[in-house]
């Protein structure tokens, strides 16, 4: 029988890494996300599973435990918020170069600076460009319901050990804190074998395991990058998410990911119910961007507004897509304030019917 | 005189006096002539072939000069941020209880950058062992000024010596981490002669056996030279260390639970 | 159906707890939920609200700037929620402590004394399950049944004993509740 429960983001994703079968946690406290780790300190997973959780004395730290975690095969993870992501660029850039797998969580606060502790969606760039130094990508998941907060921890993990490489999901503290209604998958055994890349002590019948980033001779580590790059070209081939919500008939559209996607959803209903046709496309995976399904569709509608609870990030990437063929604009609002429903049709109605 | 000698005559088994140990690889080092870290690298190598604990250890090797220590050893190893090799030593211990794990860091990195993550792993008396060399001197970025440095010693970036009230005190971090109870070997070694280098292995071999025992974090510090960084040549370096740095940082046992 | 409240009170009231066990009831009836609670920059002063929708269809935003119902605890709640009700919509509100009535015409109106009756029972604990029972009167969008199977869901174990007192704190808001103004 199916387990249905009331749950918050923060603690669908922590069960759902249990359930997953992830070898360990590392973090440190931070809000909106602190739920993440207390909810699994509470249920004892050395108990239910054997995972390991660990609270780290800094996000430095905890990405680093995860980096000599996934060096062993393990499935790691970890979460944070805004400020604390900022602390482990240094930690992914060297996770994507060694290119090893994990799953990190960043629920979203307002910045920049240590900002407030209310819903942002302002980490867009630094979540999707890369973050820290050097050619990488994270595959980068928003989820919009607590639904998905807790299936994207299991395909995190999934698409993290296809590509061997570091999956976000990037979310924000009002997913976070909000309670839903979960369907939990069943319990997923932990494996009990590692990758053949995997440290784990190197037997007389194999070569060394050696993870690193380091490389002395530029030609070789041009020729690393390229190989990286092939690989980002596979993910943007392959992976692409997005869901579309009354877009048959649309003639204006929004896009907007996670929170502000639930918020546009209400948006279409109360500009329907005025007559006016307005569609929502949802980004699933901001990295890779679905610039295609955008594009196609500028071809059918007039203008898009692009809504964000930020100053206008992913706004560049549609603008990419649409190729200046029609109007595209941004509404946001900052620092943890969320727009209402009426306030974004109304943006809608004069950016981009009326403008 | 034996003037018609050949190869042959030199390799036959029976004139071996000294061998490579088999845990290294054919990489050749790549220290200055006359560094510490072969020696040490080597003492961490016999240990584990002496133990026959290889093919269940992972090594964590920092950045600075051994950054490629993985080039040289012949076992599995990850290559850690710098400062963070503690931090990446315990996500690996986490998952591998049963395996064993040391990190091998230099004194910029675990005495500098890595403080935080040193004295953490330390007092959760993760069950690892840490080979802490310590110089002095930043070696691979040209000589730079340590958390080590000595009072009044010369560094690229303290070329007039360092002054304590403006750079700070030189960080005696080993006694330090002598204090947290995770901790349950701290000492400090040299291998500048034969004797300190059999007293080094000695150590080192208890480090690990302490974590076959899970008895906590052991910590071996070895005050080591750096002639290139000193500018001075290897002779003169060790007779400068002997008589600068153990005055400072004494040689022998901290704590021993 | 499609509901969505705002449910408002100060701190200790029980605000947030209710809203779990009712989004939790719904739950139980395989509805869906959601529970969002004031986390924005208007969460000051000791007030607690939060947002609950249940509904059969799939639900949009869960944050929200009008609604179906208001429940209202305190003054301070009153005042800012009282213009956010859809005309036509439900306020119902304990008037202990409430010394600007509402004024709305255009709304259905109901009183629960929950505080006053939840004290006169010797359970003051139970006043938000009195508001929630009155509430479940006026719009009985989950059954009985499944409020106590997700009181049983919403409370830990070592709390199950108290989930008869709550119910009939439940009942007892079903019997208390009047309604002052109907549209």
């Amino acid at each position: 029988m199916k387990e249905l429960r009331l749950m918050k983001g923060n603690e669908a994703i922590a069960e759902a890494a249990i359930r997953c079968g992830a070898d360990a946690y590392f973090g440190y406290p931070i809000t909106p996300q602190s739920e993440v780790m207390e909810y699994l300190m509470a249920e004892r997973p050395e108990q239910r599973t054997g995972m390991v959780v660990l609270q780290a004395e800094s996000e430095v730290a905890s990405i680093n435990m995860i980096y000599g975690a996934a060096g062993c095969g393990k499935k790691a993870m970890t979460s944070s918020s805004s400020p604390g992501i900022s602390l482990m660029q240094e930690g992914l850039s060297y996770i994507a170069g060694a290119e090893l797998p994990c799953l990190v969580v960043n629920v979203v606060r307002g910045g920049p600076g240590l900002g407030t502790i209310q819903p942002s969606q302002a980490d867009y760039f630094q979540a999707t460009k890369g973050g820290g130094h050097g050619d990488y990508h994270l595959i980068v998941l928003a989820p919009a319901s607590v639904q998905e907060m807790c299936d994207f921890v299991k395909d995190g993990f999934d698409l993290a050990f296809q590509y061997r490489n570091p999956v976000m999901i990037l979310t924000d503290g009002a997913i976070g804190q909000m309670m839903e209604k979960v369907e939990l998958f069943e319990q997923i055994p932990r494996s009990e074998t590692q990758p053949e890349w995997a440290c784990v002590g190197k037997p007389a019948t194999r070569g060394r395991s050696i993870i690193t980033s380091l490389e002395l001779d530029p030609n070789r580590q041009e020729q690393f990058n390229l190989k990286l790059q092939k690989k980002y070209r596979e993910i943007e081939a392959k992976e692409v998410r997005y869901e579309k919500i009354q877009c048959d008939d649309a003639e204006y559209l929004f896009v907007a990911y996670g929170t502000s996607s639930r918020i546009c959803q209400k948006s279409v209903q109360l500009a329907r119910e005025k007559g006016i046709k307005v569609g929502l496309f949802r980004p699933i995976s901001l990295y890779p961007f679905p610039y295609e399904a955008i594009e196609s569709l500028s071809k059918q509608v007039k203008g898009i507004l692009s809504v964000e609870m930020s100053a206008g990030q992913m706004i560049e990437d549609i603008r990419l897509a649409v190729h200046d063929r029609i109007k595209v604009q941004h509404y946001g609002r900052f620092g943890g304030m969320m727009p209402v429903p009426s306030e974004i049709l109304q943006q809608l109605e004069t950016q981009i019917i009326g403008g | 005189m034996e003037e018609n000698i050949t190869l042959e005559d030199i390799i036959r088994p029976e004139n071996l006096v000294f061998q490579k140990t088999k845990l290294f690889t054919e990489k050749p080092l790549s220290y200055c002539p006359g560094c510490g870290h072969g020696v040490i690298h080597r003492l961490v190598l016999e240990v584990l072939e002496e133990m026959g604990i290889s093919e269940q250890t992972i090594g964590v090797a920092p950045v600075g000069c051994s950054v490629l220590a993985y080039e040289f050893m012949d076992i599995d190893m990850q290559q850690a941020a710098h400062g963070r090799a503690p931090a990446v030593a315990t996500g690996i211990k986490r998952v591998f209880p049963e395996k064993f794990v040391f990190t091998y860091q230099g004194d910029g990195d675990l005495a500098a950058i890595g403080t935080a993550e040193t004295i953490h792993a330390c007092n959760r008396g993760e069950n690892i062992t840490i080979i802490f060399v310590n110089n002095g001197i930043y070696g691979m970025t040209g000589g730079q000024m340590a958390p080590t440095t000595l009072p009044g010693m010369r560094a690229s970036t303290c070329p007039y010596g360092r002054d304590v009230k403006s750079m700070g005190h030189p960080l005696k971090i080993t006694e330090l981490i002598a204090q947290l109870p995770g901790t349950s070997f701290v000492t400090r070694q040299a291998v500048h002669t034969p004797g300190n280098v059999r007293k080094a292995k000695k150590a080192i071999l208890k480090a690990f056996q302490n974590q076959k025992e899970k008895k906590g974090l052991s910590f071996v510090e070895v005050v080591s030279n750096c002639n290139s960084g000193w500018k001075v040549s290897p002779v003169q370096a060790n007779k400068w260390m002997v008589e600068n740095m153990f005055p400072f940082y004494p040689l022998g046992d901290i704590k021993d639970v | 159906m499609t509901e969505e409240i705002i449910i408002a009170g100060f701190g200790g009231q029980g605000v947030l707890s209710m809203g779990k066990i009712l989004a939790y009831s719904g739950v139980m009836q395989n509805q869906e939920v959601s529970w969002m609670p004031s986390y924005g920059p208007e969460m000051r002063g000791g007030t607690a609200n939060v947002t609950v929708i249940i509904s059969d269809e799939r639900i949009s935003s869960p944050i929200l700037n009008i609604f179906d119902t208001a429940i209202i605890l305190n003054q301070q709640s009153l005042d800012k929620f009282e213009k956010s009700i859809k005309p036509g919509g439900t306020l119902l509100y304990d008037d202990n402590g409430i010394t600007r009535p509402p004024t709305r015409k255009d709304i259905n109106i109901f009183l629960v004394q929950a505080a006053q009756e939840a004290a006169k029972m010797g359970m003051t604990k139970t006043m938000n399950m009195v508001v929630l029972g009155a509430y479940l009167k006026i719009k009985p969008v989950v059954q009985d049944k499944n409020v106590e199977a997700g009181l049983k869901k919403s409370l830990p174990a070592r709390h199950h004993n108290l989930i008869p007192e709550n119910m009939t704190a439940v009942e007892r808001g079903k019997e208390i509740v009047e309604q002052t103004q109907k549209v």
